[in-house]
């Protein structure tokens, strides 16, 4: 299996990642290098198999939903890269 | 006193206890000789002054019955601190200030320890030598030039240059066993599930674990008993029965059965990592406990099964960084752009890469082939430690495959950077306790570290048969301070 560069673009715009022609080919030639060395899991039969999907083997708690942090809107406000009064504020999206 | 940054933990705690010394004492001699070597490039950010008002503070009225009264103490730059800098060592969360604290440092602070600053690694985790760190790599304190592995390499270094007496790191692939291996110290990777992963920056849920980075064994399960806690913010947390694990040491590991699996003889493996392996199935005997051949069949498929587990994980747990709500942000002609740019723009290549292996293993159409194989494998992988553990108490092989290599030398090949995590990726799959330490030298004089699997839960165990062969080892890091002019 190889992965092309139209692949690339693909995964690129699935990830949100913008990629020019120079990393697109670079990424190729990488992913296909790391693609080669995972396809050795082909060599296991594994229909049997049941897949691991938790490896702690434990319950889910519940625990009552209670509000521990108090009055930290200012706080969590100053992290954003651009803000207007209490709201994020991002490129406009609605025309 | 002079030579308080020579002093292990333990020690640094009687003194301390004793009135010998006091928390600001420590910590000044601390900060001072970190302040001599920048060179090594561990501190993101240091948090210095901060630190010398809270042993002041500590000093004025100090309780001496905590297990870290006073301990001044630089964490991972991965644990979310609140109020100060939290990086992840990536660019795209260069100003980000925390508003909570992580669960294990909450721990370690209510023990009386000091934050003294923010270690450097690999960026979200990702890498094995601290090169992909946005604020540039770490140098090791063995020898100038010398990776001093990854992903904790700042923290590793730290303590291996005898910059903070002890540290924690996070472990997905092997982030704290190797880095201790390459520097000459004790790291141990806990069970999934024993220490709280709320507040540590996310880089692969199911197999992401903090541990403690030591000078010693001693010190090591000290630190491994204070931030082992149940934590009801962490849905993965397990309620176990905790040992007192600093208290219940014992090296009399006699009797005990340790596998030695036949698999981790890998192809091209150097006959001084070989050596030192026999060396250590000899130490274990000599203490009085029987070693046994096991077989783990699977090794091999192990480190790809964990190059589509891990970035799968990844993805998820980067999608976050969008560029709204805190974080670096690109300009963008609209939304999508804006994403687009900040997330190319906000990680480094090792990342990108990462997150577009998950992405496209998670895709319509590859997920049965990829994620679902993957975790198949995975089943299969924990399968042979369960079979194991029914004929062995605990489980010896090396820690890494080679001694630490020159920065540079392995940046252009992703696989065979990868492949240095060999020994330890099976560990956090199957989701076990692992513990390395320094065990010898190379022909170089470089550190090479034995590693100790253990039962899930079992860190007594392994802990116990560390500080047995500890003591036989003998083992002295070799560190000259060539940094300091």
């Amino acid at each position: 299996m190889s992965i092309d560069l139209k692949t690339i673009k693909h995964i690129s715009k699935l990830s949100r990642i913008s990629v020019d022609e120079k990393k697109a080919e670079k990424l190729a030639d990488d992913l296909n290098s790391i693609f080669d060395f995972i396809e050795k899991l082909n060599e296991l039969k594994t229909d049997k198999v049941e897949p691991l999907t938790s490896i702690a083997e434990t319950t889910l708690k519940l625990r009552p939903d209670d509000i521990k942090s108090k009055n930290i809107r200012e706080q969590i406000i100053k992290n954003s890269p651009q803000d207007n009064e209490d709201y994020f504020v991002v490129p406009k999206v609605i025309e | 006193m002079s030579d308080i940054t020579k002093q292990s933990l333990t020690e640094l705690v009687d003194n301390i206890k004793n009135k010998k010394l006091s928390s600001l004492d420590v910590t000044k001699a601390f900060i001072e000789r970190s302040e001599k070597s920048k060179e090594l490039n561990v501190y993101i950010t240091n948090d210095f002054t901060s630190a010398l008002d809270k042993a002041k503070k500590f000093d004025q009225k100090p309780n001496l019955n905590l297990k870290l009264p006073g301990i001044p103490m630089a964490v991972k730059d991965l644990f979310c601190t609140k109020d100060v800098k939290t990086t992840a060592g990536s660019k795209i969360l260069n100003n980000f200030v925390p508003t909570y604290e992580s669960t294990v440092t909450e721990n370690i602070w209510n023990e009386g320890a000091i934050l003294l600053g923010k270690l450097n690694c690999d960026e979200f985790a990702m890498g094995s030598s601290n090169e992909t760190s946005f604020f540039g790599n770490v140098q090791n304190p063995i020898d100038k030039d010398l990776v001093p592995g990854g992903s904790s390499g700042g923290s590793a270094s730290a303590v291996a240059g005898q910059l903070t007496p002890i540290t924690i790191g996070t472990d997905t692939g092997g982030s704290i066993r190797q880095p201790a291996s390459f520097t000459g110290t004790v790291g141990l990777k806990p069970t999934y599930g024993s220490c709280s992963r709320y507040g540590i920056v996310a880089f692969a849920s199911s197999l992401d674990q903090a541990g403690p980075m030591a000078q010693n064994v001693k010190d090591c399960a000290l630190l491994q008993e204070v931030i082992s806690t149940y934590d009801s913010k962490d849905s993965t947390s397990v309620d176990f029965k905790r040992n007192q694990y600093s208290k219940e040491l014992t090296n009399n590991i006699n009797g005990k059965k340790i596998g030695i699996p036949k698999e981790y003889r890998v192809d091209g493996m150097p006959k001084e990592i070989e050596d030192l392996w026999q060396k250590g199935i000899q130490y274990v005997k000599d203490c009085g406990a029987e070693t046994i051949d096991i077989s783990l069949p699977h090794t091999s498929y192990a480190l790809p099964t964990y190059y589509i587990v891990a970035p799968a994980e990844a993805s998820s747990n980067l999608a976050r960084y969008d560029g709204v709500k805190y974080g670096f942000r690109a300009k963008g002609e609209n939304l999508i752009d804006m994403y687009e740019k900040t997330r190319s723009e906000g990680f480094g290549a090792e990342v990108q890469r990462r997150i577009m292996i998950g992405t496209y293993v998670l895709s319509s159409g590859y997920y049965d082939a990829y994620y679902l194989k993957a975790q198949k494998v995975r089943k299969l992988i924990k399968n042979d430690f369960d079979e194991a553990y029914k004929k062995v108490d605990a489980i010896l092989t090396p820690s890494t495959p080679s001694s630490a290599f020159k920065i540079g030398e392995k940046t252009n090949d992703p696989v065979s950077m990868y492949l240095n995590d060999i020994f330890t990726v099976p560990v956090n799959l199957a989701g076990l306790p692992g513990i390395s330490i320094p065990a010898g030298h190379d022909s170089k004089g470089y550190p090479l570290g034995l590693q100790i699997i253990g039962k899930a839960f079992d860190e007594q165990n392994i802990l116990n048969i560390a500080y047995a062969i500890e003591e036989k080892i003998d083992f002295k890091n070799k560190i000259t301070d060539w940094w300091i002019k």
